[in-house]
């Protein structure tokens, strides 16, 4: 027995020009899987809630509270719950998902020889960069709306003094390293698991990996929390940091 | 030196080096967030995300080194 590691997704098959590889195949079975969730429990909404109604609706309404606090303004709580909310509710299913026992068994048959059918969503990085870059064009959208085009620009492009434009080119960085930060921390944490799964299972396959299996938990939980928050936390900071320039310009 | 010993030696040394400001920080976070916690108890509901926040971005750099590690590794 070999440690099988691989940082891309396996190729599973091709339609046309288009490769189908293992994670992407598992993200539509979790897509799927969601919305069928989601339609029929809309179907389903009754105004005596049954056991699934009340937990679902214990979990919104607790994520709302929250998402109101922290963006702490009512009406851009309410616009912003939605993405936050579906990012964090979309990350904690596909992480979770990757604890039900006896995936990595399953392989197929390919021309690269035998593939694992399973793996989890979130160990892609092309998965995650988009995630990250819905986030961050979502703030980058919201920051132009509140501050307009020009006051936008003028930001990251400052002539007043040396030091403001080194400030403001300090902050076009920041908003690029944005991208990195924020989909190199869910990926790393994900795959890093997997690999420390795999690792203990490599050394000793029973009780050993246990531990490791409920940090696993811990990380997937905290992490798709973590997402959702950080993506709320830019998008709140980009609508309110316009106001108090807008005050000392006067 | 053979590229491979090379290969594993760099990536010991990158997620080790890595690690140690993080491990300084995220501790440095906990205990302050448990001060807090201890001096205010009922805050603790609001005090205990913003941690889990904070020590994640704390973490980043960690993380960055943890993937240029498995890119040693694995790619």
């Amino acid at each position: 027995m070999r440690l099988d590691i691989s940082l891309s997704p396996e190729i599973l098959f091709h339609i046309g020009p288009l490769a189908i590889s293992n994670s992407f195949f598992w993200l539509l079975v979790v897509s799927v899987f969601l919305l069928l969730g989601v339609f029929w429990l809309n179907k389903s909404l009754k105004m005596r809630p049954g056991k699934i109604q009340n937990l679902v609706e214990m979990l919104v309404s607790g994520a709302y509270e929250f998402v109101e606090t922290t963006a702490d303004d009512k009406k851009l709580a309410r616009r912003a719950f939605p993405l936050v909310f579906t990012l964090f509710f979309f990350i904690l299913i596909s992480n979770l998902i990757t604890f039900i026992p006896g995936q990595a068994a399953v392989t197929i048959k390919t021309a690269d020889g035998m593939v694992p059918l399973f793996r989890a969503i979130i160990a892609d990085y092309g998965l995650v960069f988009m995630m990250t870059m819905i986030s961050v064009l979502t703030t980058q959208i919201v920051a132009i709306y509140v501050a307009g085009p020009f006051k936008y620009i003028g930001r990251f492009l400052n002539f007043t003094s040396p030091l403001n434009f080194f400030l403001g080119l300090m902050d076009l960085i920041g908003e690029i390293a944005k991208v990195m930060s924020l989909s190199f921390r869910l990926f790393g944490n994900i795959f890093a698991g997997e690999v420390l799964g795999a690792v203990m299972l490599f050394l000793f396959p029973f009780f050993l990996p246990l531990p490791f299996a409920f940090l696993g938990l811990l990380t997937a939980v905290v992490q798709a929390f973590v997402f959702a928050v950080l993506t709320l936390v830019f998008i709140s900071m980009a609508a309110t940091v316009a106001e108090p320039e807008a005050e000392s310009v006067k | 030196m053979e590229v491979e010993a090379a290969k594993y030696i760099a990536a010991g040394l990158a997620i080790g080096l890595g690690a140690i400001g993080p491990g300084i920080g995220e501790g440095i976070a906990a205990s302050k967030a448990l001060e807090a916690i201890g001096r205010n108890p009922e805050a603790s509901g609001k005090i205990t995300p913003l941690m889990f926040v904070a020590m994640a971005i704390t973490e980043s750099t960690a993380i960055y080194a943890l993937v240029v590690t498995l890119i040693i590794l694995f790619a």
